[in-house]
């Protein structure tokens, strides 16, 4: 042990050893679900309504009704926070009133994803008497994914060189039309990147739908925003462990679809990510 | 007009700036406004010390004790394992991996943390909570122990990535002047790096913990959902998220029972604030 | 607005100006100007005047005050937040912070120190601040973007290639692309802001050119660190040392006769 280097070489095996007690584990999960699920998967199983008590038939209620909450969520959460990350960015000063915006948008992503739930229930489903339904779900889940947008679409907006900018103030362009023809169309990258991030989110969570939206069972589609809908995370919920002797096919494969879904909305914001940082002319 | 058009715009863009404040005091006050009815009936000091949660017997008892005791525990478990492989992790990705194994490991804990934690939960079902069960003898898997190694791994993407970026954001002269000096790269990180981003890093683990109190869905499927005073990590037990979750969908609204869920939800939404203010003073002191 | 005594001095330091009686040819009239960033004074009781259709070269050395001062005119600095002004600038007699801002910078161009085209085609970058100011017929655009460019001498290299991004030409180019840009909106007055510090000694020369024939149409003030170029171009010269206008006169006295021993000192390359 008095050799500093024996001791760094011990100290490195042990920080490999951390790394991989985390990246094996995932490389685990990813890969069973995908040799579990996969096979499950075929066009009955994606297009059909579950049927006999869940326990055969396909997903296809699910599947639209994250669909539904996904597209209210982004039609709610987006206009919001992107005029939210355009003040922070462009018109707020280093005060008191933007220390305080910030704590906010920290406080709102750490607050747990039941409480959203709660939240929910209490202000959209009770309050203002939209009862369980998409529109109660795509509502609490999109203020839940306010603080994932304007943080991202923030960095896209500030990462706009400032000079540009001032080129545009300098010509008599106002404020906003420099906002609106210098930064915000070269922020669009970043901007899509954080929404989709945001809304992989939105798709995966189960909590704050539990009792905002999620249908137990309903073999049918929604018809109205003021309907109640299945969804894929909360179905997942629900044939793991409320329904008896589910067949494993169908777990695994509502769990491969679930996280191919979300995986596929991140793939695509690293890809835009990626494509745009190459691109990027200055 | 197109004056006009300006002034909607920026007047619209003003109040969106506020909407973060706004949903957070919101979020608050409708907690308050179903939760506190509860107080009527039990005092806060029954309430939060309370050992029975007999929500729908007759007359209702109502302590959260063994629920907060419960998340403690899974909570505790989750941070002894969690720290050290994760701010392990987090110093060999920013200082010892090699540049191109490096983003395939950060592309790997972000896959982690964009896995939804009813998957996270489904898969610890099946492999995990069996494992438990018959390596340590015992007549369930579903204890507060497998809920401490799920909750470990849904914990560790956060303390990686944050405090990976505390590593990095250390000046590159201490690093160099450390070299300089004939220090090795361990005693380099270890004298010289982690001292200096030890900001960072506590604020990591703070937020990674926050995290871990409040997941809901995965401890709900493998904690076993007992709501008895935890004696042992080999235990069911069963946490305040659970709790919410698992009963608010049976409590009648306006009921004891429903208001005191809501109860419980201001109980976490202290902790989370608390803890989320604790880790920005730490993070935002540093710059 | 006046302060007599600061009058007074500015009188010793730079006299033959104040003799001069303010007449038709005034553009700017600038009384006891200050400006601080934050805590510190960054443009210490300024008074001038800058005529018509002159070139005005301000030289100094780095931190002398000269690019916030050429940055004050366009009210610019307004962006900086911690940004304080006493004093008054006036153009045409009318105080600057009296003009709707937009308009100002309308009337009041400005060519940075690096080439900044915008993240546009080469036609866009031109066209842009006439669209700002709502002109949208497609022909009104296409005939001001070549005139502008003509003006610029860009318009023979550029006329078959408009579409293209302005990034892909040449640093000069760009330079010359941003001038033409910012004659587009028919300015009053250009403010250069060390133009050609990035730019190569030809490139350098097309622009100092370009800058020499535009004075006949505009009033121009040139903030340089380069000296020589001071000499080459301007009508007046304008020395400011650590935020003071220490001497305004016109450029061969500046450079031959200099009343201040500090500006003699710089322009001989004593310091700085």
């Amino acid at each position: 042990m008095k050799n500093p280097h024996i001791t760094q070489n011990i100290a490195f095996f042990f920080l490999f050893l951390a790394t991989l007690l985390i990246v094996v584990p995932v490389g685990f999960i990813v890969f069973v679900i995908i040799q579990k699920g996969l096979p499950a998967i075929d066009w009955q199983f994606l297009s059909d309504i579950p049927r006999h008590g869940m326990r055969a038939g396909g997903i296809f209620p699910a599947i639209v009704g994250t669909v539904y909450l996904v597209t209210g969520t982004i039609i709610f959460a987006l206009p919001i926070g992107l005029l939210a990350a355009i003040y922070l960015s462009e018109y707020s000063k280093e005060n008191l009133l933007m220390r305080l915006i910030k704590l906010a948008i920290v406080n709102l992503a750490g607050v747990p994803s039941v409480v959203y739930g709660l939240f929910g229930l209490a202000l959209f489903v009770i309050f203002f008497k939209f009862g369980a339904s998409i529109l109660s779900g795509s509502l609490t889940l999109g203020i839940m994914i306010l603080p994932i947008i304007i943080t991202t679409s923030r960095e896209a907006l500030e990462s706009v060189p400032y000079s540009f900018r001032e080129v545009s103030l300098s010509l008599g362009a106002s404020k906003w039309q420099t906002i609106r023809n210098i930064v915000l169309p070269n922020a669009v990258p970043g901007i899509l990147t954080g929404t989709i991030l945001g809304l992989g989110r939105a798709a995966g969570e189960t909590a704050p739908i539990l009792f905002t939206v999620a249908a137990f069972y309903l073999p049918q589609l929604p018809s109205s925003i003021f309907d109640q809908a299945m969804a894929l995370p909360y179905h997942l919920y629900v044939i793991s462990t409320q329904v008896p002797n589910v067949d494993e096919k169908i777990r695994y494969g509502t769990a491969f679809v679930l996280l191919a879904l979300v995986l596929i909305m991140n793939l695509v914001a690293i890809i835009i990510r990626y494509k745009f940082r190459k691109r990027k002319k200055w | 007009m197109r004056k006009l058009k300006e002034f909607i715009i920026e007047k619209l863009i003003l109040i969106c700036g506020l909407a973060s404040i706004f949903f957070v005091v919101l979020i608050f006050l409708f907690l308050l406004k179903e939760g506190l009815a509860v107080f009527s009936t039990v005092s806060p000091f029954k309430f939060l010390f309370g050992k029975n949660w007999y929500p729908i017997s007759d007359p209702p008892q109502l302590g959260i004790l063994p629920l907060i005791l419960g998340s403690l525990l899974v909570t505790l478990g989750a941070a002894i394992i969690s720290i050290p492989i994760g701010v392990g992790c987090a110093v060999y990705i920013a200082e010892v991996a090699p540049a191109n194994l490096k983003e395939i490991l950060k592309a790997g804990i972000e896959l982690l943390a964009a896995i939804p934690s009813v998957v996270l939960g489904f898969i610890g079902m099946v492999t995990l909570v069996p494992f438990v069960k018959t390596f340590f003898h015992l007549p369930t898997g579903l204890t507060a122990l497998s809920g401490s190694i799920m909750l470990a791994f849904m914990a560790m993407p956060t303390i990686v990535s944050i405090a990976e970026d505390a590593l990095y954001s250390v000046p590159k002269t201490y690093k160099e002047g450390a070299f300089a000096l004939g220090a090795t790269h361990w005693q380099t990180i270890h004298r010289v790096m982690l001292p200096a981003a030890s900001r960072g890093i506590v604020a990591a683990i703070m937020l990674g913990i926050g995290r871990v109190i409040g997941e809901t869905m995965a401890v709900m499927m493998i904690t076993g959902n007992a709501a008895v005073m935890p004696n042992s990590i080999f235990a069911p037990v069963r946490t305040l998220t659970a709790t919410i979750a698992a009963e608010m969908g049976e409590a009648v609204v306006g009921s004891e029972h429903y208001f005191a869920l809501f109860a419980i939800g201001i109980v976490l939404f202290i902790i989370s604030f608390a803890i989320n203010v604790t880790a920005d003073l730490f993070l935002h002191k540093r710059q | 607005m006046v302060n007599p005594v600061r009058n007074k001095k500015l009188e010793e330091t730079s006299g033959r100006n104040n003799q001069e009686t303010i007449s038709n040819g005034v553009k700017f009239e600038i009384h006891d100007l200050n400006i601080w960033f934050g805590p510190a004074q960054v443009i210490k009781h300024v008074n001038m005047e800058i005529r018509s259709n002159e070139i005005l070269s301000v030289i100094g050395p780095a931190n002398s005050g000269k690019t916030t001062f050429l940055r004050a005119l366009n009210r610019l600095n307004e962006l900086n937040t911690n940004y304080r002004i006493t004093g008054a600038i006036e153009l045409e007699r009318e105080d600057i912070r009296g003009i709707k801002v937009e308009e100002l910078r309308r009337k009041i161009g400005m060519v940075f120190a690096l080439p900044l085209p915008l993240p546009l085609s080469i036609f866009d970058n031109v066209a842009y601040g006439i669209r700002m100011h709502g002109e949208r017929g497609k022909k009104k655009l296409e005939e001001k973007v070549e005139e502008t460019l003509r003006q610029a001498y860009l318009w023979e290299e550029v006329k078959d290639r408009l579409s293209e991004s302005a990034f892909k030409l040449s640093g000069g180019q760009q330079q010359r692309l941003c001038i033409a840009r910012t004659l587009a909106v028919r300015p009053e007055v250009v403010l250069f802001d060390e133009p050609c510090s990035g730019l190569d000694p030809i490139s350098t020369a097309k622009v100092e050119d370009a800058m020499v024939k535009f004075k006949e149409k505009f009033t121009i003030v040139l903030v340089t660190n380069n000296v020589k170029q001071a000499a080459r171009v301007g009508d007046k010269t304008a020395f400011f040392l650590n935020g003071e206008l220490v001497e305004l006169d016109k450029t061969d006295r500046i450079f031959t006769a200099p009343q201040d021993k500090r500006t003699d000192g710089y322009v001989r390359g004593k310091f700085g």
